[in-house]
This record gives structure tokens, C-alpha cells and sequence, in this order.
């Protein structure tokens, strides 16, 4: 029965507490968290039918649908999950959720310890893609999911699906890893490092106990935000989006904006600095510094897929210089050499590294393909 | 899920070939339906490689591993003896750098298998003797859209495994999907072999 894709419509997110403690990858312990994620369609009675939807640096579980009173908040993943859409909930029944150390709802640097009654601030533990992984897994335990038919992400959330199959290979069918690297480079990390600076540099970060003082570190996640945008685009898209237009057409011979682009950054950094939490901000990117399956195997990625038993789809966009297909090409040429099931497509996008949120075509068209043949 | 897949009149013989099991690697496999065969009739497990976007989205509907690359760039990505067997099913008339990629297929295969339409086909010789480039099943295409760029004979590709240090362990030659016993070059539309490295197959992978 093939109906014309729409919206999940209206949605409400959940939440799930723990209360088994959770060791982390520092040696640190949560003792006990909070889990908000959200779903869609229906787990049938094998549920046999989930996909877990893993969320990059700024996202969150809410990837589909719209809420009540804020319609205007569409999820981050609406144009690839819906009815009759490339991840069709229709077919499948999909999870989102928000990583431990997030700040959407699950537990983090902004929620209150219970052991302190106050937030944890700077005390909230380095989380790691180990770690979430973890977490999400014990979540899709207690929604009576023992295995997932694909776990999905693009970037950091490729990432995720990676090490979904590394750690629980049988709990997964299909690891789709979109736009991601199996570690980061040396310039990767360099450009987090700048954003982490640019929060604890700011005066307002004080020490990341800054919830007690009624400030945030917004100079500091605005120039964090500006950055990472710069590095989500690629020169060319930038320039068809901007070029060197003028916002009032003329040159000012100041410092304040001249040019489209700067207003624009500006514009994201202010935006980004309203909602999202410094403390989640420097967390995720250290997950993502310290993200390196292959470092447990000598440096050989190879050795650390050899236990997988996913199906892999890895997707990478030609103009993505953030993780370029160099990158996945790395990912692809590990599972070759230990004979996964994997299949390698590299699409001709100009957007840069944002091409995997984008409505392409050739990619939503091959994400729908491989699905079609996953036995839900 | 999809329909019965057309069968190129290759597919048999490469498919007689292959043993059970095999570990196969298929350049230019185009919506992947030899993987698929092979999958079927020999068990064999492996890869397609393709350029063209909507190839890899059918191989993708066909259930067949693809590996989006540019062939022409080599087989960097592969390991030196990795496959069973590199299958290069009429595309090597395709290609711009002939050599590189023969060389390549039995670096990474202990075993290759070419097949490609030969040129020598004495209806080919007919048309160009009536003074027009040739249009067959095996080359169904008119000279001004054709991707074939290096058209051979069966002659010409023996005398180039000859110059190459390529040794042909098997050949089998096809008109209209029937062996062709004599005359090979003048009565043979298509051409299949099955090729390694003088001196035997590529080195085992350490």
C-alpha cells in the first residue's frame, strides 16, 4: 500500500529513568538518569521492526512531527522518517533519543544531582559515544526491543550506528552510517578545541558552575556555534548562499556586519546560544575527539569491525570537508578487508557536511532501497 | 522482492566457472543482477563496483553489495588477493586506461574474468565492409553514444594477455548465447576468460 509521504503530525515526547547505575568509559558512574526519546509508528508483535535514530552534535529525539502548540517545531530528521517516507513509519517503528549529557530533556550538566540538589554543572562526567550507545541500548531493553532492525545517523551519529555494531552485533541488522569518520582527524579536533575555549574563556562560564550565577556562556556558544557552522557547509554552497552580498549594499567601513555571511553566522550563533547548553556543548565534542573504535585494536578499524554482523550502508556527500568520503571511504575499506556486508555510496551534493539533513534525492532514494529489503 | 533479472548470455559461462562459495568481485556490475546470479547459483558472496548513481541505487533494490567508485581511478580500496575472482563482464572495452586495469584486477583476484564483445564477429566486419560502424546485441549502441571507447578483437586481446604476462586458464567463445567451436575470432560475438598472472595468481594475502 504506497501512500504520498507526509508527516508523522502530532508527537510528545517521553521519558524513561533509570535507576541501574551506568559505568562510564572515564570510569566515572552515573548513578541514575533520565532517557527522553520519542517514537513513531508501531513495534509489531515480533519487534522485529525498530530503527533507532541516532542524533549528531546539536539535535535531539525529537526527529519527526511536529508538538502541540509549537507546530513550528519540526523534527531534525522530518524529511527522511515518516509515512511513506525513505524510513517509512508505516513499515517501521522509529526511536529517537536524547544522548546522556544532552539538553532536551535527558539528564545532563543542566539537570539537578540529586545528591548535591543542585545542577551538575561542571561535575556532570566526559560522556563518550561508548557510553550512549550503552545508554540507548538499555532503553531499547525496556521498550522490549532486543534488536534493532537499523540503527541511523549522519556525523556523530554515524558514528553511533558504527559503534552499535562494534559493541552489539547482535542486536543490530543494518548500521547505516551517514557523513562520518571512524575517528577524528587532527583539523577536526583543532576546530572543537577552538569552540571548547570560546565557552570556557567566556567570563560568564564560571568554571561551567555558571547555572548558580543566573548566566549562560552565550559570547562563548555563539562563537562555538559560528564556527561549527563554517565547518557544516561547504566553500561553494556558501558562496551560491552569500557570496560577498552586502546587507545594505554598501561598505561601511566599520566593524559591525558588511557582509550577508557574517549576519548569517551571527544570526545561527545568537540562535543556537538561546536554547542549547554550554556544559552539552563541550561534552559532545569531546565524544567526538575521543571517538576511535580501532584505538582498542592497535589502530586497526579492520580488527575492531571484525565482530560486526550489520549489514552497512555508509553514504558520503563529495563536498563534505568536515568528514570528507575519505573519510567513510576509511570505514568502508576496514569492512572490505574483513568481508562485511557493505555497501559505499558517494553523492554528488554541493552542501558540504549539512548534505546528509538535506532532501536529496539519489541518497533518500537509496536510504528507502536498502530499507525495502531489511526484513522488518 | 524484485522480478527474475535478465541474464546476459556471459552469465553462465562465468557462473560454470566460479566455484561454490566464492569470494567475487564484479567491476562495472551495472544493477548488480551477475552478483545476484552468482549469490544464487554458486553461493558466492562479494561486491559490485559502479560510477553511476542509479546503478548503485538498483543494486541496492537487488539486495547486492556496491562499492560506488570510479574504476578508471584503480582498485586502491581492495587488498592485494582478496577475491576469489575479479569479474570484469563487458566493460573492458569501456575503459580509457586498459592496462591499469588489467593489471589491477589480478593484483586483487587470485583470478580474473573478462568478457567482452568481440570486434573480429564476422557481422561486425560485415557492416564496417559495407562502409558503417557496426550495431549488434553485443553492441547496441550507435557510434556518436556509445560508451565503448576501445573496441578489440579476440586476437588483439589474446595478443595483449600474451605482451602482458596474463595467462588465459580458460576461454569460452558466443553467438546468440550458443559455444563456438572453430574459428573463434570470425564466427564469436562475445568472449569470455578466465585469467591469472604468469608465474601463478596473485600472492596470498599475508
Amino acid at each position: 500500500m504506497t501512500q504520498a509521504p507526509r508527516s508523522v503530525g502530532l508527537v510528545a515526547p517521553l521519558d524513561m529513568a533509570f535507576h541501574e547505575p551506568l559505568a562510564l568509559k572515564s570510569g566515572a558512574l552515573m548513578p541514575a538518569y533520565t532517557l527522553r526519546y520519542e517514537t513513531y509508528g508501531e513495534l509489531n508483535a515480533t519487534r522485529s521492526n525498530a530503527i533507532l535514530v541516532c542524533h549528531a552534535l546539536n539535535a535531539s529525539h525529537h526527529v519527526a512531527g511536529w508538538y502541540e502548540g509549537d507546530e513550528r517545531n519540526v523534527g531534525w530528521w522530518d524529511n527522511l522518517i515518516g509515512p511513506g517516507k525513505p524510513v517509512d513509519t508505516e513499515q517501521f517503528f522509529v526511536v529517537g533519543v536524547n544522548n546522556l549529557g544532552g539538553c532536551h530533556g535527558s539528564t545532563g550538566p543542566a539537570s539537578v544531582n540529586p545528591a548535591t540538589g543542585r545542577p551538575w554543572g561542571a561535575s556532570f562526567p566526559v560522556v563518550t559515544v561508548e557510553d550512549w550507545v550503552e545508554a540507548q541500548a538499555r532503553l531499547a531493553t525496556r521498550l522490549g526491543i532486543e534488536r534493532f532492525a537499523a540503527v541511523i545517523g549522519g556525523s556523530l551519529g554515524g558514528m553511533q550506528a558504527l559503534q552499535w555494531a562494534v559493541a552489539h552485533p547482535g542486536r543490530v541488522g543494518l548500521s547505516i552510517v551517514v557523513a562520518a569518520a571512524p575517528k577524528l582527524s587532527a583539523q577536526n579536533i583543532a576546530f572543537n578545541e577552538v569552540a571548547r575555549q570560546a565557552i570556557t574563556t567566556d567570563p560568564d562560564f564560571h568554571g561551567g558552575d555558571y547555572y548558580a550565577h543566573g548566566v549562560v556562556p552565550r559570547r562563548g556558544l555563539r562563537l562555538a556555534r559560528m564556527l561549527g557552522h563554517i565547518t557544516y557547509l561547504s566553500d561553494d554552497a556558501m558562496a551560491e548562499k552569500f557570496g560577498r552580498e552586502l546587507r545594505e549594499g554598501k561598505l561601511k567601513f566599520g566593524f559591525d556586519v558588511d557582509f550577508q555571511i557574517e549576519s548569517y553566522l551571527r544570526h545561527q550563533g545568537d540562535k543556537f546560544s538561546g536554547y542549547f547548553d554550554a556544559n552539552t556543548y563541550l561534552r559532545i565534542t569531546k565524544a567526538l575527539d575521543y571517538f576511535d573504535p580501532a584505538l582498542a585494536h592497535g589502530g586497526n578499524l579492520a580488527a575492531a569491525l571484525a565482530g560486526a554482523r550489520a549489514r552497512f550502508l555508509v553514504v558520503s556527500f563529495t563536498s563534505d570537508w568536515r568528514f570528507s568520503p575519505a573519510r567513510s571511504r576509511e570505514i568502508v575499506k576496514a569492512l572490505l578487508d574483513t568481508r562485511r556486508e557493505v555497501t559505499y555510496a558517494e553523492i554528488d551534493a554541493p552542501h558540504g557536511h549539512d548534505a546528509f539533513l538535506m532532501d536529496d534525492a539519489r541518497y533518500h532514494a537509496l536510504i528507502r532501497a536498502t530499507l525495502d529489503q531489511v526484513p522488518a | 522482492m524484485s522480478a527474475a533479472l535478465p541474464r546476459r548470455p556471459d552469465f553462465d559461462a562465468i557462473a560454470a566457472w566460479v566455484k561454490p562459495g566464492a569470494h567475487v568481485l564484479d567491476l562495472g556490475c551495472g544493477d548488480g543482477s551477475l552478483l545476484r546470479f552468482l549469490r544464487e547459483a554458486r553461493q558466492a558472496t562479494g561486491y559490485g563496483v559502479d560510477i553511476a548513481d542509479d546503478n548503485v541505487l538498483a543494486c541496492a533494490r537487488n539486495g547486492v553489495n556496491v562499492i560506488q567508485s570510479d574504476l578508471e581511478a584503480g582498485l586502491n580500496v581492495f587488498e592485494t588477493g582478496s577475491f576469489d575472482y575479479v569479474i570484469l563482464s563487458q566493460t573492458l572495452q569501456a575503459m580509457k586506461h586498459t592496462e591499469r586495469i588489467v593489471k589491477e584486477i589480478l593484483r586483487v583476484g587470485r583470478e580474473g574474468i573478462v568478457s567482452f564483445p568481440n570486434f573480429g564477429y564476422w557481422r561486425v566486419r560485415a557492416q564496417l565492409m559495407a562502409g558503417r560502424m557496426p550495431v549488434s546485441s553485443e553492441l547496441p549502441y550507435q557510434w556518436y553514444d556509445t560508451p565503448n571507447i576501445h573496441l578489440f578483437t579476440i586476437a588483439d586481446f589474446e595478443g595483449f594477455c600474451r605482451g602482458h604476462g596474463v595467462r588465459i586458464l580458460d576461454r569460452v567463445v558466443l553467438t546468440a548465447g550458443r559455444s563456438v567451436s572453430a574459428a573463434h575470432n570470425l564466427l564469436g560475438a562475445m568472449a569470455v576468460y578466465r585469467l591469472d598472472r604468469c608465474g601463478g595468481g596473485a600472492p596470498v594475502q599475508p
